[in-house]
């Protein structure tokens, strides 16, 4: 009793963000063993995970306040359904990626690598728990600043103008989300999300801030047309940084829009306008996104851009969410810890095959399917999913919003999410059906590690069998505090 | 623990496990994996006979797991499912043996098994689905899972057939959950029940539900081949004899008239259907694809091409009877989902043996084989008949209950369809069997092996012989009590009669 | 009009100039030095509206965000600088090719 009590009061949320900077630290002074600590520190990671998801089950949503200075001077911690889900993504494809990049990365780049993602944990679960929207800010550019350091860390040509285009590209969201918190400072003297959500009213600053935080935040999401940094950065990066970057870093800004939208900027998003551009966005994305995809020769270009239509599905929850809320939100959530296990098990795949033949070229993959059978298959999974074909996760996660939009009667957003799963497996199969054929000039091959292999795998795995987990995530989701107009629990 | 909500899950378990086995086993452990399908197929067939035997003692077997918000995985057994797996588990039974003995010494035989397995694991899903959602789950896994034998053999020809496949079938597969999910948010519910669920919507709604059965029927209609989403059957034909016999005149082609069936009779319902004026147009459509597919069987001079025309004309004789929307048309197409699978898979298994034993592929090649192969040429000339419609053979009797039907519904011009149908299939096997039987045998075939003193291996013997034999049952044997005779009249008692 | 709005303006303005800067200019440092002086327009917003009225203190927390802000811009611009020294070195160019590589 004693050591359950001990186990529910432990600030758990504060160890979440504290254990990563202290990994990033003891890697950077102790790098002959960098690959362990950092190993270790994510698993502990995944522990904590579990630990702050026991408590919410047991107490409901979840407030800290650091040094217990509480808002509107304080930084304080929330935790609620959403932001444990989140967490839990990102501890469990962390988690796969660190045990894949153990033996990924030779030492010299071992080095440099665990150290920044660590920083780059410690920023991701310091967003996800964020309650105000300064700090949010300093995660963001925390968070984008690691990344970069890690797109770049091969060395290459390609890395390099994709990391600095990146760099440009999140240093300029970020400041244009900063005057977006300036200007909702000044109107309302507090930057606490709830503090804010209860006086917020339609200005002109307020709107004015809503458009800056909203371009900014489509900006780090890679929202057509503000996605043009994502391909050659994700192209061109080590394949468990693509990982990285695709499966967490951008739903993290995608979280905050989701935050932002339904609680604080409430009042204002029953605007026909602003939803009808966002879908609007969001179907470009899924039409763009996807024909560019099946346009591609190199393998890691063909999934960078499978991720620019997969952030399109995501922004379909803003004009699906008017009534029947809380299907489309559902399948939202749904999306994103499915697309981030489905498309992390995919880079990986990639950078396997990368690794065994030197190359990523999709019409010379060489009878791959009987070679590195594993990869093929954590492909050709995560690809179910992706593709949103039952069961997988991704399919109920496009269930659900098919349901939200057929409810509405918005059969142009049905069509063209339909038309972005046939596309989608248009571009999965090409890939698939050249892992069967053999390639006109043979390749010398590596081997690959087991332990590569089987990260892929397992996450493609998880993804699939998210498609039968509907009541375990629904239940989480629930444990929320905010309910919004539309009388949808958040 | 209430055994009877886990046997549907361990019927499909018993061909997943194996499969998944299977896929890890290395190429030399032709033992191992021999072993691990026949007790896959074994295991399958004790369970399903259990079934049986529960249901006729009245036992309900359903399985339940959550899957989505107020939608349930559900695997349920009743006697159009139990139809439809019987037909499946024996045919994948004997399609086993015969594909051990084809692929000896073929490369890659691991992953074929592996993938053949959770094909039919898809399949016995698609025909214990108790909703349409469960059905949709496991009717896109079949799309899956048959890629793979369709490419097995790696070759360029071989993708693009894989690449057409999946054109139509995933296209189909689109269609078919927009009207999924179109249906879940007019009505709330996807369970299958008899006589169809939908007798108390309003009026309003008619335009939408007739959308909704465009939809349904299309996306069906592609694995079905009902023209003209039929394109992606022919070339499917590239694959490996096996797949061919099991898969595209039993399993995937089946799934889609299944799915028909299980659509107007257990969605709609079909008086319902009737009064909504749905069943005219598709009666019509079928009628065109029985015409069409066998005047296009009769300018192909490939063996199996032929035969794939006409499976796209005789599955669509099970679309036709649902159509005609009588009890006696009923009974005519649901049995000849059991007959014509019999029939075809023997055809097929016949065309394999020829192929292998003496690289016969083409109808001008076959001179005089019946004297060389009189085994499989005999079970081949018996799978004929019954397309063409001969009695005894199991192909008579469906094509009786159709007429029949036809003729008690008023629809009299059904009678002129069966009979060209007829026609057409007798002019294009005739000759093959006067060929085979009559014609003088060739200088040498081209590419013959040799089996010592048997016309070819057993295990590309025994399966077509014993599939003709089933056929020629299932025709003189109609009045027993567990003839596909007397099944089908008990799901026609139970979809017209039953309250 | 009242100070507090007039430097929020030129704050502003700052902001408008260097987000024109980065997206005309090619050349990386030039790319860099217009991000700064968007920093420098936001940090200026920030302090310029902490003054809410004539007679009252102004609002010490906006000068706790800017310290801040500064503190992440000079971390940014750092590394940005690093990283456009290997991306001279590395292609001898001090601009990003212009087409997405396919």
């Amino acid at each position: 009793m004693e050591m359950q009590n001990a186990f529910m009061a432990f600030p758990w949320a504060v160890v979440l963000i504290l254990l990563p900077l202290a990994g990033a630290l003891s890697c950077f002074l102790f790098p002959r063993i960098c690959r362990t600590l950092g190993l270790i520190t994510s698993f502990a990671t995944v522990i904590a995970v579990v630990g702050l998801g026991w408590q919410l089950l047991e107490h409901g949503s979840y407030r800290h306040a650091i040094g217990g200075w509480g808002a509107p001077l304080g930084i304080e911690l929330y935790a609620d359904g959403l932001s444990l889900l989140m967490l839990a993504t990102t501890g469990l494809v962390g988690f796969a990626i660190s045990v894949y990049s153990t033996t990924y990365f030779k030492a010299a780049v071992a080095i440099k690598f665990w150290p920044i993602w660590m920083c780059l944990l410690a920023a991701l679960n310091a967003l996800f728990l964020s309650a105000d929207i300064f700090n949010l800010y300093v995660t963001l550019e925390l968070l984008g600043l690691s990344a970069v350091a890690l797109t770049a860390l091969t060395g290459s040509k390609e890395a390099l103008n994709g990391a600095m285009r990146y760099l440009l590209a999140t240093l300029l969201a970020s400041l244009t989300y900063l005057l977006g918190v300036a200007l909702l400072y000044h109107s309302f003297g507090s930057v606490d999300i709830t503090l804010l959500a209860k006086q917020i009213q339609a200005t002109s600053a307020v709107w004015a801030a809503l458009g800056l935080i909203a371009v900014s935040l489509m900006l780090k999401t890679a929202l057509f047309p503000l996605h043009f940094w994502l391909p050659p950065a994700h192209g061109s990066a080590p394949a468990p940084v693509s990982a990285l970057l695709s499966a967490l870093v951008i739903k993290a800004s995608f979280y905050i829009f989701l935050r932002l939208w339904f609680t604080l900027f409430d009042p204002l998003i029953d605007n026909e306008a602003i939803n009808t551009l966002l879908g609007l966005l969001g179907c470009a994305a899924i039409l763009w996104g996807s024909i560019q995809a099946l346009r591609q020769t190199r393998l890691k270009l063909l999934i960078a851009y499978s991720t620019v239509a997969q952030v399109g599905y995501l922004f379909l929850v803003f004009p699906l969410s008017a009534s029947m809320g809380s299907v489309a939100w559902n399948g939202v959530a749904y999306l994103i810890i499915s697309h981030a296990l489905a498309k992390s098990a995919m880079f990986l795949s990639a950078g396997n095959l990368l690794f065994f033949g030197g190359h990523d070229r999709i019409a010379d993959l060489d009878r791959v399917v009987q070679r590195l059978p594993l990869t093929a298959a954590a492909f050709a999974l995560a690809g179910v999913s992706i593709m949103g074909i039952p069961p997988s996760g991704g399919f109920i996660g496009k269930w659900l919003l098919l349901e939200a939009a057929m409810s509405q009667s918005r059969w142009d957003l049905i069509v063209v999410m339909i038309i972005g799963g046939v596309l989608a497996a248009a571009y999965i199969f090409k890939v698939i059906g050249y892992t069967f054929s053999p390639a006109e000039v043979a390749h010398e091959a590596q081997p690959v590690s087991a332990t590569m292999q089987w990260s892929a795998l397992l996450l493609a795995i998880a993804a699939i069998l998210l498609g039968f987990l509907y009541v375990p995530i629904l239940t989480l989701l629930g444990i929320s505090d905010i309910i919004i107009a539309s009388g949808a629990r958040l | 623990m209430n055994w009877n909500d886990w046997i549907p899950l361990l019927v499909l378990m018993s061909s997943l496990l194996p499969g998944l086995l299977i896929f890890s086993l290395a190429e030399e452990n032709v033992q191992t994996r021999v072993m691990l399908n026949l007790f896959g197929a074994l295991a399958k067939l004790a369970l399903v006979g259990l079934m049986l035997w529960g249901v006729y003692h009245g036992h309900h077997y359903e399985t339940r797991l959550p899957l989505l918000p107020n939608l349930d995985l559900v695997l349920r057994v009743g006697p159009l499912s139990l139809l439809f797996i019987t037909l499946s588990t024996i045919l994948w039974l004997v399609t086993t043996v015969y594909a051990i003995g084809y692929l000896e010494d073929s490369p890659h035989r691991s992953r074929f098994f592996g993938f053949f397995s959770l094909c039919v694991t898809a399949t016995v899903g698609v025909a214990l689905a108790g909703n349409l959602i469960s059905f949709l789950l496991f009717y896109e896994l079949l799309t899956l899972a048959t890629y793979p034998l369709i490419i097995h053999r790696g070759t360029e020809e071989a993708r693009q057939a894989g690449k057409i496949y999946l054109r139509y079938t995933i296209s189909g597969g689109a269609l078919l959950l927009i009207g999924t999910v179109w249906l879940y948010s007019l009505t709330g519910s996807l369970e299958f029940t008899p006589k169809g669920f939908l007798f108390n919507i309003g009026e309003q709604h008619y335009p939408a539900l007739i959308g909704i059965f465009a939809l349904l029927i299309t996306g069906l209609g592609v694995k079905a081949a009902l023209v003209p989403l039929h394109g992606w059957l022919p070339l499917a034909m590239i694959a490996p004899a096996p797949v061919s016999a099991l898969l595209h005149a039993v399993a995937v082609v089946k799934a889609g008239a299944f799915g028909i069936i299980r659509v107007v009779y257990d969605v709609f319902g079909v008086e319902f259907s009737a009064g909504l004026g749905v069943l005219k147009p598709l009666a019509w459509l079928a009628a065109f694809t029985i015409i069409y597919g066998s005047l296009r069987a009769l300018f192909q001079n490939d063996l199996k091409r032929r035969l794939a025309y006409s499976t796209i004309s005789q599955v669509s004789y099970i679309a036709l009877g649902v159509a005609i929307a009588g009890p006696i048309a009923t009974i005519g197409g649901v049995v000849h989902l059991v007959h014509q699978g019999l029939m075809k898979i023997t055809l097929f298994f016949c065309a394999g043996n020829l192929a292998e034993t003496l690289g016969i592929h083409k109808i001008s090649e076959m001179n005089g084989v019946g004297r060389r192969m009189p085994w499989t040429m005999a079970a081949f000339t018996i799978g004929a008949f019954g397309m063409i419609g001969a009695p005894p053979i199991a192909g008579f009797i469906s094509k009786w209950y159709l007429g029949l039907g036809a003729l008690n519904n008023d629809q009299n011009w059904v009678i002129f369809v069966l009979a060209g149908s007829s026609l057409l299939n007798a002019a294009y096997f005739l000759p093959i069997l006067h060929r085979a039987w009559f014609m003088p045998l060739p200088e040498s075939w081209p590419d013959e092996h040799h089996f010592g003193n048997k016309e070819t291996a057993w295990a590309l013997l025994l399966p077509p012989l014993v599939t003709a034999a089933m056929a020629l049952a299932a025709g003189l044997l109609v009045t027993l009590p567990f003839s596909p005779l007397e099944w089908a009249k008990l799901i026609s008692v139970r979809e017209f009669y039953q309250p | 009009m009242n100070p507090a709005n007039f430097y929020a303006l030129i704050g502003i303005g700052l902001f408008s100039v260097g987000l024109l800067g980065l997206i005309i200019n090619s050349h990386l440092l030039k790319k860099i030095l217009a991000f700064n002086i968007m920093g420098s327009g936001v940090f200026l917003v920030l302090v310029a509206l902490a003054r809410r009225a004539e007679n009252i203190p102004a609002d010490p927390v906006p000068d706790a965000m800017v310290i801040t802000g500064i503190v992440v811009a000079v971390s940014a611009t750092a590394l940005a600088l690093t990283l456009m020294l290997r991306v001279v070195s590395e292609t001898g160019h001090a601009t990003l090719p212009d087409e997405v590589e396919k």
